[in-house]
């Protein structure tokens, strides 16, 4: 069966005054897919995943998302379809004046009209299934910056997205905290039919989560493929990334 | 999300919900977007004695419906089961479950003497690490006079900057038009008596000994207490103070000395330039609405100032200077919680130092009374 692209971007150009962050960048990213964003430090990816969702305004090219042109002056049509995606932020950015359970009704409770005892049993589930139950009365500030970033992701899939982005969703987690992260990105890809945008450095995760992987180097891509194709693509950069776990 | 048919055409079942014996029957969509109007007629039906509930029907079942469903078993149709589970709506079930995770008990707010025991309690906490932060400041500004070790280069001349020259504007402009009100209201007293060139006198004494320094401190904690406050508590939020620290460096010494040194040096310079500009503001009313010749008015202040009153003006601005950084430093070193922390410590060091400055300067007022 042929992959159903859900992103497709075509010719997206980012600069940030005169430095080029994205150059010229086509990439289509797949339906019920974990895709993995690698690069070296400051290479690109989040202004990537920030250039797909519009955050950062791209001096040119397009981006389709789920087969529409993302026209950001449509702020109805924007809306819709946002609430189809998640975002997990490089640092959370949980609010941090209200609790970890009251982040994570915001989204419930600003577009739908479920009632709230429902919107605390799914923020419980969401919470649960994170591994943060026990935390969900805590302030984010209260928080150590693993269980910060569980519980971003909690709140990123709090709607059942259908397409999920997640900027170094283990960076700063223990080994086995990030391997239960991983096992939820396979589970949301798996049982729910997410579709899946991660940026990660760690080796044993990409070997864990990808079905693909796009390496950015200097705002292009480098390789774009499965893991083994990638460690015999002939690229020296990407395959001694795979056999040290360096970008050098 | 599961759906069976996710990108067919729409579904052609209602989402609805209905009863057929000791059995529910649940159709169409079970999302979030369709649980309200479902538990809507859910509740019209008022169904009970429900054993069973069918959901063979479901196209399509999310978090929030699997949570319905929770709902439904566990509270109004305790001891019914589900039925005609496809496998994929069991996945959906398994993932979302909501048996496993159960919530903490929710804290309790505390009541108001719960409230009020607790600040009494905390206020000998306060009262020292005011005298300590004071201290810190009082001896690291001693030292940093002679030796700007454990500062920024430049750092006491880029505050000056911020805290002096921008605030000459607004600090002109508020004196000479608060020295047209004083003039004004007095004039009109005074002429009666025929005493007009008093008013020369009156303004000069008050913006000297009171106005002029008060204004000032007033101004300076709007913009530049708040500042200090503002500043600290996110470097403190975000971890920069703890990394200071580490680095082996004072934060008193980096951060609030150059700030002190720098709001000592241009509050003198500031009352100075708002005693003026209020004398001016007098002048004018003097000449133009009095009819005084500008050097009988200009001889009359000279006259009534003494070097006292000078003394007077100049050690509040200095004394109003120090409570500003204090008080500033002493919120932003206290700050706790993230973003709105900032907001809440920032707010709470302008209004605390605005009531300082009016109360200290009664206080001085009673001081050089007697
Ligand atoms: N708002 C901005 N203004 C100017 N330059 C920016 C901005 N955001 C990012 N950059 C620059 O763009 C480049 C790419 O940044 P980006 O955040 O995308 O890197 P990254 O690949 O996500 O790195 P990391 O792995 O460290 O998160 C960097 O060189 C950065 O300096
Ligand atoms: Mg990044």
């Amino acid at each position: 069966m042929k992959p159903v692209p859900v992103i497709e971007i075509k010719g997206l150009v980012t600069r940030f005054g005169e430095r080029t962050i994205l150059d010229n960048v086509d990439l289509d990213f797949y339906q019920n897919e974990v895709t993995v964003i690698l690069g070296g430090s400051g290479s690109g990816k989040t202004t990537l995943l920030k250039s797909i969702l519009g955050l950062v305004t791209p001096q040119a090219g397009e981006v389709k998302l789920f087969g529409q042109e993302f026209d950001l002056e449509n702020e109805v049509a924007v809306n819709t379809t946002l609430q189809r995606i998640g975002v997990l932020f490089q640092n959370g950015a949980l609010l941090n004046s209200i609790s970890v359970l009251e982040n994570l009704a915001i989204p419930l409770e600003q577009h739908t009209k479920l009632n709230p005892a429902l919107i605390q049993r799914i923020g419980r589930v969401k919470l649960g299934m994170v591994g943060l139950a026990h935390a969900a009365h805590q302030l984010p500030s209260e928080l150590s910056g693993g269980m910060r970033k569980r519980a971003a992701l909690a709140r990123s899939i709090a709607l059942d997205p259908e397409l999920l982005f997640c900027d170094e969703p283990s960076a700063g987690l223990d080994p086995i905290t990030s391997a239960a992260l991983d096992e939820l990105i396979l589970t949301l890809r798996d049982q729910l039919q997410m579709s899946i945008v991660v940026v990660t450095h760690e080796l044993a995760s990409i070997h864990r989560i990808a079905d693909r992987i796009v390496f950015l180097d200097e705002g292009k891509i480098l390789f774009h493929g499965s893991v083994p194709e990638a460690k015999k693509c002939g690229l020296e950069v990407v395959e001694n990334f795979f056999k040290v776990g360096t970008f050098s | 999300m599961i759906a069976e048919e996710k990108n067919g055409p729409v579904h052609p079942v209602i989402d609805q919900i209905r009863q057929e014996a000791a059995c529910l029957f649940i159709e169409g969509r079970l999302t979030h977007d369709t649980i309200p109007g479902i538990a809507k007629q859910l509740k019209k039906i008022a169904s009970r004695d429900v054993e069973s509930i069918d959901i063979a029907g479901v196209t399509q079942l999310d978090s929030a419906g699997v949570g319905f469903l929770d709902q439904l078993l566990e509270d109004q149709f305790h001891g019914a089961s589900l039925i005609h589970v496809s496998d994929k709506q069991q996945q959906a079930l398994d993932a979302f479950s909501s048996k496993d995770h159960q919530l903490p008990p929710a804290h309790r707010d505390p009541g108001i003497f719960e409230k009020i025991g607790e600040s009494v309690y905390h206020l000998r906490h306060t009262i020292s690490e005011l005298v300590m932060l004071i201290s810190e400041i009082t001896f690291w500004s001693a030292v940093g006079v002679f030796n700007s070790n454990g500062r920024r280069k430049g750092s006491v001349f880029q505050q000056i900057l911020l805290i002096g020259s921008n605030a000459v504007g607004i600090i002109a402009l508020l004196s000479f038009v608060l020295g047209l009100i004083l003039a004004l209201q007095s004039a009109a007293q005074l002429r009666q008596f025929g005493a007009s060139i008093y008013v020369a006198d009156l303004i000069a004494i008050s913006m000297v000994r009171e106005m002029g320094p008060m204004m000032t401190a007033i101004i300076i904690a709007g913009r530049s207490g708040s500042s200090f406050a503002a500043e600290i508590s996110s470097m403190k939020v975000s971890e920069e103070i703890d990394a200071l620290r580490m680095m082996a460096i004072n934060p008193i010494r980096y951060i609030v000395v150059p700030k002190f040194l720098a709001i000592t040096i241009s509050m003198p310079l500031l009352v100075t330039l708002s005693m003026v500009l209020g004398i001016f503001g007098g002048f004018i009313i003097g000449v133009s609405y009095l009819d005084l010749t500008p050097v009988s008015y200009f001889n009359e202040t000279l006259s009534i100032l003494t070097l006292e009153d000078l003394m007077v003006g100049f050690s509040k601005s200095v004394f109003f200077a120090g409570v500003i950084v204090v008080i500033g430093s002493y919120f932003g070193f206290r700050v706790e919680g993230g973003a709105e922390g900032v907001g809440r410590v920032t707010t709470s060091a302008v209004v605390a130092s605005i009531f300082a400055v009016i109360f200290l300067d009664a206080i001085f007022s009673l001081i050089y009374m007697v």
